[in-house]
C-alpha cells in the first residue's frame, strides 16, 4: 500500500478538528474516486480516503468557498493543483488566506503519466511523500519539432475528432469566466459535427489559457476522443516564460502578464464578453 | 457543517451507460464531474452528460402531474392522474382491443424500468406494441 495514504490520513486527522473541512479524494461505489470534503463530524470517512486518480480540486475548493466565504478549509494538493490555486488567487477566484495547503508529492509513475515538469508543491507547509524531479514531455517535444505543414496536418487530424463536448473547458479550474467566448456563435459554430472550423474552438481556448494553464492535464484526461490538447498550452507557456518571465502559479506575488497594465484597485465587470 | 460530496450515477440521456459524479454542496446538486476509471466512459462525457444536472432545479420542470381540462393543463394529484390513466386504458382496451394501445419507452430509463414497461404492455394490456422513443 502507498505509504502516502497513511501519512496523509494522519495529517488530515490532526487538522480536521481545527478546520471546517479538508478537501481530498474518497473512493466511492465501484472503486470510483471523487472529490470529497472530510469533516470532523464524520472522521470515519477517512478510511475511504484516496489519492489517485487526481481530480480538479481547485475548481471544487472555489465552489465551496464561494458558498462559504468565511470557512476555514484545507485542501490536499499536488504540484499542479497548488499552481492552479495560486493562479486562481491572483485572479480573485480564491481566498488562499482561508485555505491550508497539504502538499501531496507525485510519484515517478504519476509524473510520467502526466508528462509533468513540476510534480511537486512549493508553497504547502505540510508535505506528504518525497518530492521528485520533473520528467520529460516527449509528446510535446515531438510536436514542437515538427515543420509547419506537419503541425497543421497533425492538428487538423486531431481536431477532426472533436465532438465539442466542452469537457476540456468544463473540467478546467482556470476556466472561470462568467461569459465564455466559446459559447458565442460569432466564434464557434453550433449544430454541426465535425465543426466547420474546429481551430476556432481550440485556438480561442488556447489563447485564453495563456499564462493560466498550470499543466494539470485534466483536459486531456477528460477528452473523449483523446486529443492531446495540453500540448498547446505547454508550448504557449514556453513563450510566456520567454516573453514575460512568468511561470503560471509559481510565485504568489508576481502579477500575471494579463493584469500588468491594470492599476491596483477594485474593478467592476463591464458586462461585455471577455 | 459544510457538506460537499459526490454521488456516482449513470447518465440519464442515451443508452451508452456513461457514469459521472453529481457534485452536491449542502444537499443541492451543483455540477457534474466525469468518473475517471469508469469502465464505459473512462473519464469522458459528451455535452449532454456534462449538462445532465441542469434540468434538476429548472423552473420549467414538472413537479406534479398535469391533466388537460377544457383545453387547459391544470395541476392535479398523482392519485387523480393515475386513476384517470388507468380508467382510460381500461376503456380503450374494452372498446377497441389491446392492440389499439402502444408503448414507447426510453433510453433515459433504466433497464429495469424498460423491462417493467414491456411487461405492463404484454401482461396487463395484452399487446406487443412496444417500441423506443427514438421512433416518436
Amino acid at each position: 500500500m502507498d505509504k502516502r495514504i497513511n501519512d496523509l490520513g494522519q495529517i488530515i486527522e490532526k487538522i480536521l478538528p481545527e478546520v471546517d473541512g479538508v478537501l481530498g479524494l474518497k473512493t466511492g461505489p465501484g472503486g470510483i474516486v471523487a472529490p470529497h470534503l472530510f469533516v470532523k463530524e464524520r472522521p470515519e470517512e477517512l478510511e475511504l480516503m484516496a489519492i489517485w486518480p487526481k481530480e480538479p480540486l481547485p475548481s471544487v475548493i472555489r465552489l465551496i468557498q464561494q458558498a462559504h466565504p468565511e470557512a476555514k478549509l484545507a485542501v490536499v494538493c499536488r504540484g499542479c493543483e497548488e499552481r492552479g490555486m495560486v493562479e486562481m488567487f491572483k485572479h480573485a477566484q480564491l481566498n488562499l488566506n482561508n485555505v491550508t495547503l497539504i502538499g501531496l508529492q507525485c510519484t515517478q509513475e504519476e509524473a510520467e503519466f502526466c508528462r509533468c515538469a513540476e510534480p511537486f508543491t512549493v508553497h504547502a507547509k505540510m508535505i506528504v511523500g518525497q518530492p521528485i524531479e520533473g520528467v520529460a514531455d516527449p509528446l510535446t517535444e515531438k510536436i514542437a519539432a515538427m515543420s509547419q505543414p506537419e503541425k497543421l496536418a497533425f492538428w487538423k487530424e486531431e481536431f477532426s475528432h472533436c465532438i465539442k463536448c466542452y469537457g476540456c473547458r468544463n473540467i478546467c479550474a482556470q476556466c472561470f469566466c462568467n461569459v465564455c467566448a466559446l459559447e458565442d456563435e460569432t466564434w464557434v459554430q453550433t449544430g454541426h459535427l465535425p465543426m466547420g472550423n474546429p481551430s476556432m474552438y481550440h485556438l480561442v481556448r488556447a489563447m485564453h489559457m495563456t499564462a493560466k494553464c498550470v499543466a494539470c492535464r485534466e483536459c486531456e484526461e477528460t477528452c473523449p476522443v483523446g486529443i492531446p490538447i495540453a500540448i498547446h498550452f505547454r508550448l504557449i507557456a514556453r513563450d510566456v516564460k520567454e516573453m514575460f518571465n512568468y511561470e503560471t502559479g509559481a510565485v504568489i506575488d508576481q502579477k500575471p502578464p494579463q493584469l500588468l497594465v491594470l492599476e491596483e484597485g477594485d474593478y467592476e465587470r463591464t458586462g461585455l464578453p471577455h | 457543517m459544510i457538506e460537499y460530496k459526490n454521488i456516482l450515477t449513470t447518465c440519464p440521456y442515451c443508452g451508452t451507460g456513461c457514469a459521472f459524479n453529481l457534485q452536491t454542496l449542502d444537499g443541492r446538486i451543483v455540477g457534474v464531474l466525469p468518473a475517471k476509471k469508469h469502465v464505459i466512459s473512462e473519464g469522458g462525457l459528451c455535452i449532454k452528460g456534462w449538462n445532465a444536472h441542469d434540468f434538476v432545479y429548472h423552473k420549467d420542470r414538472l413537479t406534479r402531474p398535469l391533466i388537460r381540462k377544457d383545453g387547459q393543463l391544470a395541476g392535479s394529484s398523482w392519485e387523480e392522474a393515475l386513476t384517470l390513466v388507468a380508467g382510460k386504458f381500461s376503456q380503450i382496451k374494452a372498446e377497441s382491443g389491446p392492440d389499439s394501445i402502444g408503448f414507447l419507452s426510453s433510453a433515459k430509463c433504466t433497464n429495469e424500468e424498460n423491462y417493467i414497461v414491456q411487461k405492463f404492455a404484454r401482461a396487463v394490456i395484452g399487446t406487443n406494441n412496444v417500441d423506443h422513443c427514438a421512433r416518436l
